[in-house]
C-alpha cells in the first residue's frame, strides 16, 4: 500500500516553488480537459491565460477582479496565520458594499469627491461589524467562527436583497430590485479615461505594504502569528489569544468590507442583488495560492482573476459554460494541496501495512 | 547456555537518524538484563524491534537459538515475549478484570480471566482487585495490572521500558522484588533505564547504548555509577558544588491556594501553602498528575483564576494577573513541554527569544537585529549547540533547547524562577550544567521553585522540600533532613498522620 513519510528536511526552495508546480499541472489539467471537451487546448489556454494579459484594456479588466481579491486575501492570510478561520468574507463584503453603499446615496447634486473617503471607511466598518459579531460569539460563547461566519453569509446576502427589494430600491428603477445609481461624485476614481481600473490598485498597493509591515514587523503581528503557530507557547508567552481573535477578525472583515465598498462605488455604481459574486470564498483560494504572505497574495490574486476573465472569454468564444472558472480554480487548489503534500512527506510503497504499537 | 533473546547488528535508520547502529544484545534465560542508555541512545527503538513494533534494516534476531522474524506485537506475544510500555494502555472505565481481558484470546471468558488474574498476582506479589475500576488505581497499581497482563501470556521474556520513572520508592521496591521472582522462575527480563543505581541495585548484566552503538556489556554490580556514567556518556558528570546559604526575605508566598480543574482530567488544587525565599531552592517531589502542572499553571499566570490573595509576589496580589504583569515582577517560568509551550517548533531561535524577551522590541516594533543579537548571546552564553539564531526551534536537540530556553530565563536576571523538570529528556553533560546554572543563580539571591519527578536531582539542589500527593501540599523539610523513604511515603499523600501524630507527641 501507498504510505506518506515525512521528509527529515523539506526543501525551502521546493516549498516556495510549489505553487508554480501547481500552476503548471493546472495548465496540463486544462489542456487535457480542453481536449477533452472536443475543443483545441492551445487556443483554450490563450483565452485563460494570454487574452487576459495581451493589452492595457484586458489588464485593467484584470485588475478589477483581482483589486478586491487581493483585498480580502490579504486580510484573511492574517486571520488565517493565526489560526483564526474566517470563511465568510463573502458576507463581511457584503455589509462592506452596504455600508458604502448607504453613504454614497446620502450624496446630493453639491456633494464633492471627497466623499469617497467616507464611502470607504463606512464600508470597512460594515465588513468588521459582520466579523465583530463572529468574535463575540467565539469569545463569549466559544462558538465554532468557521459556522458562524460562514452562517453570516447567508444572513448577508439575505439582508442585502431585503435593503434593495425594500427600503433602499430606487423608486424610479421600474421595480427592478436595485438601488439608485450613485452619483458620480461619488464614484472611486478611474485610473485612466476608458479604462475601467480604478483607484482601489493603489489602495490594494498601499494595503500589501502595510500587512507586510503589520506580520513580518510589528510586535502585535509577531504576537498574533505565534498564537497561530503554537497557541499554548503563546499562553506561556503570555500574549492574548483574545486579543489575536478580535485583530484577525477585524482585519480580514475590514478588508473585506474595504473591498464591498470599493465594488460598489467603483464599477457597480448601485446596489443590487448581485453584489455577492464569490469574491469572498475565492479569496480563500487567493490566500492558501499566496502562501498567505502579502507578495504571493498579489499574485495569486492576478492568476485568480485570469481564471475568471478566462471563464468569462470561455463562454463567449468557446461556447463552453461559465462554470470552467470554478474548474480551473479547484484545479489549482487540488494541485497546490498535493505538492505542498510533496515536498514535506516522500511516497513510499510498502508491501505490507507495518503495525505501530500494540 | 542457548540464549533466550540474541539480537546480532541490529540497525534502524529514521529519516536524518541512525537510531541504532549495529547493536549486539544476549540475554540468557531467566537473566534480568539492563539496556542502559541516555535518552536518544536507540533503546526505545531496539525494544520496539524486538517487540515487533518496528523493523529492522539490517541485523538478525534470534529466539532460543533460531533465527526469527517478528512482524508485529501478536507475533511477538506467540513467542512468548510480553511488555510493559512506559505509559500505560488501559481503559480508565474499565475494571481491571476487563481491561486485561480485552487483550487475552477470546476463548477465555470474563470469570476465567479473574482466577487468572489472582493466580498470577498471588504468585508475584501482584496484588490487585480484579473488580476495581482502573480509574480508581495509583499509577503503582496500574502499572501491576499491566504487568499481570504481560504474564498472563506465560511469557519468556518480559521486557519493561522506564517502569520506575512513574513509582514512589516504595513501590519501585516492591516491583523489584517481583520481578526478582519471576527472573527466579526462568523467565528473562529486559530493562530499559537511564537510572545507574537502580540496575546496579536489580540487574545481573547490562548492555549499555551511546548514540545507537553498543559502548559497552557489563556486569553493573561490578560497576560504579561513574564508570557507568563514563560508558553512558563517555564522561564523568562534574561534581556539584552546593553550598548552605541563609536564605532572605519571602519572595513567593502562597496562601490557601485551592482551584477545581479545568479539565475533566486534571486534578484539583486544595488549599496549596507555600513559601519560596530569595537565595533558596525549593523543590517539589510528587509523581507527575497529582496537581504539579495544574500548580504551575496557577503560579505562572497561564491559568488566572487562583483566589484573590492566594498567590503574593513580594508581597503583591498576583493571583489573578496576567504572565507578562508576573514577569514584570521578576517572575520567569520554564515549562515541563520545550516545543510548543517553551518554544514555538517552526520558529527561528532569534523569535523564539522574542517570546518572553521584549528588549527588542520599542513602540511595537520589532528590531530583528536586536533580537538576532540577543539569541546570539544566548547560544554563546549557554553554550546552545545550534548553527544559528536563524535556526528552527524544532531542530534542536532536547537537551540544548532546554539549554536556551533556560538560558532565555535566567539571561534576564529573574528574581523568582520555576522551573519545571529541568533535565527530564536532557543528557547527562547538559543535565549537569543546568543544575549548575540553577545553583549559580540562588547564590546570586534568586529564589527558585524547581518541580522534578527525579528524586536524586531534588535532593542535589533544593534546600527544602515539599512533596505534591493528590492536589495537596505537604509541609517544607530541609533536605539535610529528609530520606529518600519518607519523601517516598510523602509521595502517597500520606504526611498527615505524619504531622498529626508529631502534633500529638
Amino acid at each position: 500500500m501507498l504510505e506518506l513519510e515525512p521528509r527529515a528536511q523539506p526543501s525551502r526552495a521546493l516549498s516556495l516553488a510549489s505553487p508554480l508546480f501547481a500552476l503548471a499541472l493546472t495548465v496540463v489539467c486544462g489542456a487535457v480537459l480542453f481536449a477533452l471537451l472536443g475543443k483545441d487546448p492551445l487556443r483554450g489556454l490563450a483565452v485563460f491565460f494570454v487574452e487576459p494579459v495581451k493589452n492595457l484594456y484586458a489588464l485593467s479588466e484584470l485588475s478589477v477582479k483581482a483589486t478586491p481579491l487581493a483585498l480580502i486575501a490579504l486580510g484573511l492570510a492574517v486571520s488565517f496565520r493565526a489560526n483564526v478561520w474566517n470563511i465568510g468574507a463573502e458576507g463581511q463584503f457584503v455589509l462592506g458594499a452596504l455600508g458604502g453603499g448607504w453613504v454614497a446615496m446620502q450624496a446630493g447634486p453639491a456633494t464633492g469627491a471627497w466623499l469617497v473617503a467616507p464611502i470607504l471607511v463606512a464600508g470597512a466598518l460594515g465588513g468588521m461589524l459582520w466579523a465583530g459579531i463572529v468574535a463575540l460569539l467565539r469569545d463569549r460563547f466559544n462558538a465554532n467562527e468557521i459556522l458562524t461566519s460562514l452562517m453570516l453569509v447567508y444572513v448577508a446576502v439575505l439582508l442585502l436583497g431585503w435593503l434593495v427589494h425594500g427600503p433602499w430600491k430606487d423608486p424610479h428603477g421600474y421595480n427592478f430590485p436595485q438601488t439608485i445609481t450613485f452619483l458620480p461624485a461619488t464614484r472611486v476614481p478611474r485610473l485612466a479615461e476608458g479604462l475601467r481600473a480604478n483607484a482601489g490598485v493603489l489602495i490594494a498597493l498601499v494595503a500589501v505594504a502595510a500587512f507586510w509591515v503589520f506580520l513580518f514587523r510589528s510586535w502585535r503581528g509577531f504576537q498574533l502569528q505565534v498564537g497561530g503557530l503554537a497557541p499554548r507557547a503563546a499562553r506561556y508567552a503570555g500574549f492574548s489569544s483574545r486579543g489575536a481573535l478580535w485583530t484577525a477578525l477585524l482585519a480580514s472583515g475590514g478588508m473585506a468590507g474595504l473591498a464591498g465598498a470599493l465594488e460598489a462605488a467603483g464599477p457597480l455604481g448601485q446596489l443590487t442583488p448581485h453584489v455577492p459574486v464569490g469574491y469572498g470564498f475565492a479569496a480563500i483560494i487567493v490566500a492558501f495560492v499566496g502562501r498567505l504572505h502579502p507578495l504571493g497574495v498579489v499574485f495569486a490574486a492576478l492568476l485568480m482573476s485570469m481564471f475568471y476573465i478566462g471563464g468569462e472569454l470561455a463562454q463567449s468564444r468557446l461556447g463552453l459554460p461559465k462554470s470552467l472558472t470554478g474548474v480551473f480554480q479547484g484545479l489549482l487548489l487540488f494541485a497546490l494541496l498535493a505538492c505542498d503534500a510533496l515536498v514535506r512527506f516522500r511516497v513510499r510503497w510498502r508491501s505490507r501495512p507495518e503495525p505501530s504499537r500494540a | 547456555m542457548i540464549p533466550r533473546l540474541e539480537l546480532d547488528g541490529i540497525s534502524k535508520r529514521y529519516p536524518g537518524v541512525l537510531a541504532n547502529d549495529g547493536v549486539h544484545l544476549r540475554v540468557a534465560p531467566g537473566e534480568i538484563h539492563a539496556v542502559l542508555g541516555e535518552n536518544g541512545a536507540g533503546k526505545s527503538t531496539l525494544v520496539k524491534i524486538v517487540y515487533g513494533a518496528l523493523r529492522a534494516d539490517a541485523g538478525t534476531l534470534r529466539w532460543n537459538g533460531a533465527p526469527v522474524r517478528i512482524a508485529s506485537p501478536a507475533a511477538a506475544r506467540a513467542l512468548g515475549i510480553g511488555m510493559v510500555y512506559q505509559h500505560f494502555a488501559l481503559f480508565d472505565t474499565l475494571s481491571v478484570a476487563e481491561n486485561v481481558w480485552l487483550g487475552l484470546d477470546k476463548r477465555f471468558g470474563l470469570r476465567d480471566a479473574q482466577t487468572r488474574i489472582a493466580q498470577v498476582a498471588s504468585a508475584y506479589g501482584l496484588e490487585v482487585d480484579p473488580a476495581r475500576p482502573v480509574h480508581t488505581l495509583s499509577v503503582g497499581e496500574r502499572q501491576r495490572v499491566e504487568v499481570v497482563r504481560a504474564l498472563l501470556g506465560n511469557p519468556k521474556l518480559l521486557i519493561l521500558d522506564e517502569p520506575t520513572s512513574v513509582l514512589t520508592p516504595q513501590a519501585k521496591e516492591r516491583l523489584f522484588a517481583t520481578l526478582r521472582r519471576l527472573a527466579a522462575d526462568g523467565c528473562s527480563i529486559l530493562y530499559i533505564s537511564h537510572k545507574l543505581d537502580e540496575i546496579r541495585e536489580l540487574c545481573d548484566r547490562c548492555t549499555v547504548l551511546r548514540a545507537g552503538r553498543v559502548s559497552g556489556e557489563v556486569e553493573p554490580a561490578r560497576e560504579t555509577n561513574a564508570s557507568l556514567s563514563r560508558l553512558m556518556i563517555g564522561a564523568e558528570p562534574p561534581p556539584l558544588r552546593h553550598t548552605t546559604r541563609r536564605p532572605g526575605d519571602v519572595v513567593l508566598d502562597v496562601r490557601g491556594l485551592s482551584l477545581a480543574t479545568r479539565s475533566p482530567f486534571g486534578t484539583e488544587l486544595v488549599d496549596i501553602a507555600l513559601d519560596v525565599r530569595a537565595g533558596e531552592v525549593v523543590g517539589v517531589a510528587g509523581v507527575s498528575g497529582n496537581g504539579q502542572q495544574e500548580l504551575l499553571a496557577a503560579l505562572s499566570g497561564e491559568d488566572a483564576r487562583a483566589p484573590r490573595g492566594s498567590i503574593r509576589l513580594f508581597g503583591n496580589d498576583v493571583a489573578r494577573a496576567g504572565v507578562a504583569q508576573r514577569r514584570r515582577l521578576g517572575l520567569r517560568f520554564v515549562p515541563e513541554e520545550r516545543l510548543g509551550r517553551g518554544a514555538a517548533p517552526t520558529l527561528s531561535l532569534a523569535a523564539n527569544a522574542l517570546l518572553t524577551r521584549s528588549d527588542a522590541v520599542s513602540r511595537g516594533w520589532i528590531r530583528f537585529g536586536a533580537v538576532e543579537r540577543l539569541a546570539g548571546r544566548l547560544i554563546a552564553r549557554f553554550d546552545v549547540k545550534a548553527p544559528g539564531a536563524r535556526t528552527a526551534a524544532q531542530s534542536l536537540s532536547g537537551g540544548n533547547l532546554q539549554k536556551f530556553i533556560l538560558g532565555r530565563e535566567v539571561d534576564a536576571a529573574p528574581k523568582l524562577l520555576i522551573v519545571a523538570q529541568p533535565t527530564a529528556g536532557v543528557d547527562v553533560g547538559a543535565a549537569a550544567r543546568i543544575r549548575g546554572e540553577l545553583l549559580e543563580l540562588r547564590d546570586q539571591g534568586c529564589a527558585l521553585l524547581v518541580v522534578s519527578e527525579e528524586l536524586d536531582e531534588l535532593f542535589e539542589i533544593s534546600d527544602r522540600l515539599v512533596v505534591m500527593a493528590k492536589g495537596r501540599l505537604s509541609p517544607s523539610i530541609a533536605t539535610s533532613d529528609a530520606t529518600v523513604e519518607l519523601v517516598g511515603e510523602w509521595m502517597s499523600g500520606l504526611w498527615q498522620q505524619a504531622t498529626v501524630q508529631r502534633q500529638h507527641a
